[in-house]
Parts: C-alpha cells; sequence; structure tokens
C-alpha cells in the first residue's frame, strides 16, 4: 500500500508553520523562565528538625539582605529556597535563621550559588556548539547524499524541532514552571542530533531509490517515507518509553530535563518525513522549474 | 573464518566478564516467600592476580559524581587583570598547584582542581567529595594566605607597619600546636635556613620592640620580641580557634596563592539528596528497560527476543566500560546512558523492519542477511551524525569556547559511548545471534515441515 504523502504536504507546513508561530508568540510574551545556571542566584534545600510554614520563614527574611524569592515545601520537613545570590557571609546567616524557626538539627541537602557571570558565557558557548554540532552535520549529509539539497534540508528540519522546543519551554515556563537551564541546553544539543538521525533514515532509503529504481521525486518520497514509517514510530516509542519512566520516577532534578527530551523526539520524529522530505520535493520541483526556464 | 556459533560463543564469554565487572563488589540480597527467607550478600571478589613481580589489582568501583554522592563544585575567578599575558600563565598554573596542595592538605580523598578559561576570564574549578561544610573549605581555599614579618615604625608612630623581606616564600613548615601557657592552639613555623637567618637578624634588631606578622596584610599577632632568636622557628599565636589555627598551617605549608580569587559558583550536594536520585534512576531505569523489552517482543516476536538479548548484552558491556574507562558517572550522565538504551535498539528495528519487506522476496536466512547489509547504510550515516553532536557536547580535546566541565559534558560522554556501543551490539551481536538461533529454528521449522 503506498500513501501519497506528498499531496498534503500544505497541511504538514501549516501544523508545523502554526506551532513555531505559537512557540515563537510565547518567547516574545512571556521570555524563558531562566534557571539558576543563566539568571544567577542561589537554591537551596534544607530538612529542619520540625515541620515550618513556608510563610514564616518568607517574613523572617523580610528587611534583610536576603532577597528570598520562593520557598517550597518538597517533601518531608524538607524546604527549597530561591534567592538573589548569597556570599558566605549571608549563607552563615540563613543556616542561622533557618535554625531559629526549624530547630537546631538542620540538614543541608543541596547549595547551589551562581555569580551572575556565569550565564552568558554559557549561552556563548551553547551557540558555539550549535553552530559546530550543525556546519559538521550539514557537511556530512551533503558528503554522503552528494547533494547540498539533502543537507540543507536535514538542517531546516533541525531548526524546526529547535523551534519547537525552544517554543514549547517558553510555553511550559509561563504555565507549569519549566526553567531553561544547563540540561535544557543540552536536551537542545540532543534534539539537534536525533533529528539529523532520523532524517538519514528516510533520506537513505531516498538516496537507494536513486540508484536502483529513480522515479520522480514525489514518487521516490511517497515510497521512502511508506516504508520508513513504522520503523519511525517504533524507534521512537522505545526512546520515549524510557524517557516517561525517567518523567514519571527519575526524579525532579531531571524531570523536566526529560521533558524536553521528549519533545524534541516527537517533533524530530514528525520532522523527518513532514518537513525533511516535503522540503526536498519542493527544492527538486523549484529546480526544474529553473532548469524548464532556461 | 569464524562461524556464527564461534562468534556467539566469544560474545557470550565477553558478557560474562563484562557481567563479572558489572556487578557491584557486594550486592544484597533480601527475600521472603512464605516462611522461606533469604538473606544474603553477594560479594563479587575483586581482581588480585600476581604473576611472578608483576602484581595486577583491580577493584571495578563505578565512579560516581558529586551530584550522586554527595560534595561540592567550587568555582574561583582569579584576579589576573594586573598580569601581563605570559605572567599570567604561570600565574594560573601555580594557583592551580597550591590550591591542589591546600585541598590535599585538607585531607580530602580524590579532590579534582582544574583551570578553565573562558573570554579573558580564568578560573579554578575544584570539586570536593564528601564535603558538606563548605565554608571551612572555601576558606582555605580562596584566601590569599600572604604571610609577612613586619617592623614597627617609629617610635612616634608605632602603628606604621613597616614590611620586612622575611615572608611565607622563607618557611620550610607549619603546623599546629599548643601554647604551653595558655593551652590555646598556636601555629608553629620552622623557618628555611635562609629563613632563619633572615629571623635571627630581624629579631636581634627589634630586641623589646613588638614583631607583626602580617597576613594578607592583616596583623594576626604581635609578640614583642625578648631576645634575639636564633632556632630557626617560631610561633605565631593569634585568638584562633583550632580549626582557624588548621587552616592557616595548611594555607602556609601549601604556601601563599599568587593572584587572588574570588568564589562565583557554588554546588553542594548533600549524600543523602544523591543517593535518592542513584535509586530512582535505577527505578526509572529498569521500568523503562522492562518496557522497551516487552514492546520489542509483542511487535517483532522471536526476533525481537533475540534483540532484547543483544539489549541486555549492551547494557551489561556499557556499564563493564563504565568502570574500565572510568567515566564518572552523573545524573544527567545517567539520562544519557538511558537515552542510549532506548537508541541502542534502533539499529534492530531498522533491520527487521527491512527484513518483513525481504521476506517476501527471498527465503527466511537469505531475507536475514540481506536485510543486514542493507540496513547498513542508513544505520551507519545516522549514528555518525549523532555521534558528532555528542562529541561537540563532551569536547574530549578541552577547547576552552565549548563546554568544559558539568552536566552536558557527563551526558554527551554516556550518549557517545552508548551510541558507539550500540553499533557494535545492534550489529554484530544480534547478527550472529540471529544466524545461530532463528536460522537453526528456522530449519528445524522446514524439517518439521517435510516430514
Amino acid at each position: 500500500m503506498l500513501m501519497d504523502w506528498m499531496r498534503r504536504k500544505n497541511i504538514y507546513f501549516i501544523l508545523s508553520g502554526t506551532l513555531i508561530v505559537i512557540g515563537i508568540f510565547s518567547l516574545v510574551k512571556w521570555g524563558f523562565n531562566l534557571g539558576l545556571d543563566f539568571k544567577g542566584g542561589t537554591i537551596a534545600e534544607y530538612q529542619t528538625e520540625k515541620d515550618v510554614v513556608t510563610d514564616e520563614i518568607i517574613k523572617r527574611f523580610e528587611n534583610t539582605d536576603i532577597k528570598v524569592s520562593s520557598v517550597q515545601k518538597t517533601g518531608d520537613k524538607k524546604y527549597f529556597l530561591q534567592m538573589d545570590p548569597l556570599n558566605e557571609e549571608q549563607k552563615d546567616k540563613l543556616r542561622n535563621s533557618l535554625k531559629e524557626v526549624g530547630g537546631e538539627n538542620l540538614n543541608e541537602l543541596r547549595y547551589e550559588t551562581v555569580g551572575p557571570a556565569i550565564g552568558p558565557e554559557l549561552i556563548k558557548k551553547t551557540i558555539y556548539a550549535a553552530i559546530i554540532a550543525s556546519v559538521a552535520i550539514l557537511l556530512w549529509v551533503a558528503y554522503q547524499f552528494k547533494s547540498i539539497v539533502f543537507g540543507a534540508s536535514a538542517i531546516l528540519a533541525m531548526f524546526h524541532d529547535t523551534f519547537i522546543l525552544i517554543g514549547s519551554f517558553a510555553f511550559l515556563g509561563h504555565f507549569m514552571g519549566a526553567e531553561v537551564d544547563f540540561l535544557f541546553v543540552t536536551a537542545l544539543l540532543t534534539t539537534l542530533s536525533f533529528s539529523v538521525h532520523d532524517t538519514i533514515v528516510v533520506y537513505d532509503r531516498v538516496r537507494e531509490m536513486r540508484t536502483k529504481t529513480g522515479g520522480s521525486m514525489t514518487e521516490m518520497a511517497n515510497r521512502a517515507i511508506t516504508e520508513t514509517m513504522v520503523r519511525s514510530l517504533n524507534n521512537s516509542f522505545t526512546i520515549l518509553f524510557m524517557l516517561i519512566a525517567l518523567i514519571l520516577l527519575g526524579g525532579e532534578t531531571i524531570r523536566w530535563f526529560a521533558v524536553a527530551l521528549f519533545i524534541g523526539t516527537v517533533s524530530g520524529t514528525y520532522s523527518s518525513p513532514f518537513v525533511a522530505v516535503p522540503l526536498l520535493v519542493i527544492w527538486d520541483g523549484f529546480s526544474k522549474k529553473l532548469k524548464a526556464r532556461k | 573464518m569464524l562461524t556464527p556459533l564461534r562468534k556467539v560463543i566469544i560474545i557470550f564469554l565477553l558478557t560474562l566478564l563484562a557481567g563479572y565487572i558489572s556487578l557491584p563488589h557486594e550486592t544484597p540480597f533480601k527475600f521472603s516467600f512464605g516462611k522461606f527467607n533469604v538473606d544474603k550478600k553477594i560479594v563479587r571478589p575483586d581482581l588480585n592476580l600476581s604473576l611472578g613481580s608483576y602484581k595486577f589489582e583491580k577493584k571495578f568501583d563505578l565512579i560516581l559524581g558529586l551530584d550522586l554522592k554527595g560534595g561540592s563544585h567550587l568555582v574561583f575567578e582569579a584576579d589576573t587583570t594586573k598580569l601581563s599575558e605570559a605572567d599570567k600563565k604561570t600565574a594560573l598554573q601555580s594557583l592551580r598547584n597550591v590550591i591542589e596542595r591546600r585541598v590535599n592538605l585538607y585531607g580530602i580523598s580524590e579532590p579534582n582542581v582544574q583551570t578553565s578559561a573562558f573570554e579573558g576570564k580564568d578560573r579554578v574549578v575544584v570539586e570536593l567529595p564528601g564535603v558538606k561544610d563548605t565554608k571551612q573549605a572555601i576558606g582555605i581555599i580562596g584566601q590569599t594566605a600572604q604571610l609577612m614579618f613586619a617592623e614597627v615604625g617609629t617610635e612616634e608612630d608605632p602603628s606604621f607597619f613597616n614590611p620586612t623581606d622575611l615572608t611565607g616564600a622563607d618557611l620550610k613548615s607549619a603546623k599546629v600546636s599548643f601554647d604551653n601557657n595558655t593551652g590555646k592552639p598556636v601555629v608553629q613555623i620552622e623557618f628555611s635556613d635562609e629563613g632563619g637567618k633572615k629571623f635571627a637578624e630581624l629579631t636581634k634588631r627589634n630586641v623589646g620592640k613588638p614583631l607583626p606578622i602580617l597576613l594578607d596584610n592583616y596583623p594576626v599577632s604581635q609578640p614583642t620580641v625578648q631576645e634575639e632568636i636564633t632556632g630557626g622557628s617560631a610561633i605565631i599565636s593569634g585568638e584562633f580557634t583550632l580549626e582557624q589555627a588548621r587552616s592557616l598551617s595548611i594555607q602556609l605549608n601549601a604556601g601563599a596563592l599568587p593572584v587572588a580569587v574570588r568564589l562565583v559558583e557554588e554546588r553542594s550536594v548533600g549524600a543523602t539528596l544523591g543517593a535518592e536520585s542513584v535509586a530512582k534512576s535505577i527505578k526509572a531505569g529498569l521500568i523503562g528497560l522492562l518496557m522497551v523489552l516487552t514492546f520489542m517482543i509483542i511487535v517483532y516476536g522471536r526476533l525481537g527476543l533475540i534483540a532484547d538479548f543483544a539489549l541486555v548484552i549492551f547494557a551489561v558491556l556499557t556499564m563493564a566500560l563504565y568502570k574500565l574507562i572510568p567515566v564518572v558517572l552523573t545524573l544527567p550522565g545517567i539520562a544519557g546512558f538511558l537515552l542510549s538504551v532506548g537508541m541502542a535498539v534502533d539499529s534492530n528495528i531498522l533491520i527487521f523492519e527491512r527484513f518483513k519487506e525481504e521476506r517476501a522476496k527471498r527465503k527466511f536466512a537469505d531475507a536475514l542477511e540481506v536485510s543486514f547489509g542493507r540496513a547498513w547504510d542508513s544505520i551507519r550515516d545516522a549514528n555518525i551524525a549523532t555521534l558528532v553532536t555528542a562529541f561537540v557536547l563532551a569536547n574530549p580535546l578541552d577547547f576552552d569556547f565549548l563546554h568544559t566541565s558539568g552536566p552536558v559534558r557527563g551526558f554527551a560522554i554516556t550518549l557517545s559511548l552508548g551510541i558507539a556501543i550500540s553499533l557494535f551490539t545492534g550489529i554484530v551481536v544480534s547478527r550472529n545471534l540471529l544466524r545461530v538461533f532463528i536460522k537453526e529454528s528456522a530449519k528445524g521449522i522446514a524439517q518439521r515441515a517435510k516430514e
């Protein structure tokens, strides 16, 4: 059974376009909910001896030089605090105040403080990494498929997934408090590689047909998608199983990281047949028109 | 040429060896079944070979990162603005060495001290496993600890200090001791020969006068010289607590920092939180793995079962390699490993899907071989693209303009290792397993059909 996938390519583009527009809208309107790594600050988690009302902790630091922005209860007598960056003296003060409200026996589970200088650096390093990886992948795909069009389309599909992921995190950040941190960046770059990984599998079929059976680009595209569809879905399922397990059971620290990878995997799977391949077909039609004019 | 059966035997032995390495040193084994109670520990013996005079010992322990076993990650920024490019390099090198000496003297096992630079900012990253009280550690590492002996100024204005050429560089060693009279902790210092001479000279010149001892330009004590001291040793007695005296002696022994440093980043995780993360990841990993294994059997039946074997072999081999290399396992690193488990079956899925098509055209065994051949191109190209990205993220060549530490790297290292190993298990292992088990049984089915 051969489905004419390419007939509906405009629908795919409209769907992708809509999602990207929503993403850009979210990003412009709400921006990112930046995590500690990017905006600097202090987060700390303590276990106290006795139960404390979180408001009491916030009240305690009013009119002091410790600017607490939020206190969350994370478990049995466990409290998670977010503050402006503290120095060592202020850290002492913080601990002492917590001892006063929560009892002498204070257990520091986690303490992280990042100066404001680190964030911009991370962004730069991430951009460098993304550029190097993109160029390397572009060259590799172009070389393997002996066509810059294949390389460029794969990269465009990759950017599509990147935008979807970035947009969804602006959206999730606003509505569910998803933070953009070091791990999000890692997930973003992993999405780059997964996206291309999946695209190459479909392109490989087109390459094989090009040498063996030939045919119009649309025909080849339709067959390639039909033949790889089950594989793409099955492969994504196995990855998604792992990620679902991580999201549900992996703990707070890597939950949003797993969510980011999840979105990246879904988008990466979608973009191979419905963005990367239609782009090939469009390029092909475009270059044929150009040739016909000559 | 090895037959597939032999290859399978080799793979089996390799897996056994890897399994031995992967096992934790002690595995508690506890369950009860009605009246039947088992509470045992399986202890894996460590490797301890001796061949003549050559001894080979290996413990095969998994190395956990600070976020899993607990500890502190400190980043100091060095103030190198006043230094020339050439001086900067040596200053940073010696800064690293001094900090490393201080950390070692502080008594932390397996600390990690490294420098990193990015766009003119020079940093020292210090990783202290197991340290929870960062305050003291930061104090010890961060203080410049420039020791200096000074003479007081003129009689009219004794508050004026006149630094001499006797400094911390003239010390041979420092240690904590206790004042005979007050019982308070003091730091006893011993000068080098040169320093001893300078000190004798200095005390001779200042009999009856105070001789301030400055630490980072701040007087810690001002003993009054009773007589010339020629023994080459002295005592610094401030109002020290035992901790402070110990810190000071560590700093003096390790030497002064060549440049001032400032703490810009601190991350510490308690051991309990780390252990919780480990337990959660193991649980998530096992359940995820179970879902993948079941899925493969449901979708691909017998073939899926073989792929599952290959996947378990993949997991065992990967774990063994983590221990052998060794890879420092962090929380994102575990996520990278789990992701690679999800990706590892991809090559099998590619082959099996191909096999479904080829099966229609040719005989079972031939179809299998052809599928392997045809799927290889896409497996290779796709995985190389992923490896490229993982390589950029892992930054094995330590380029300063890329991520040099932290979670990104931990994730990328386990992910790229996972992809590399999955290429081996997806192609070599499952191919030979299929050849031996599926082909044989296919023959069996064919024969039975004839009879």
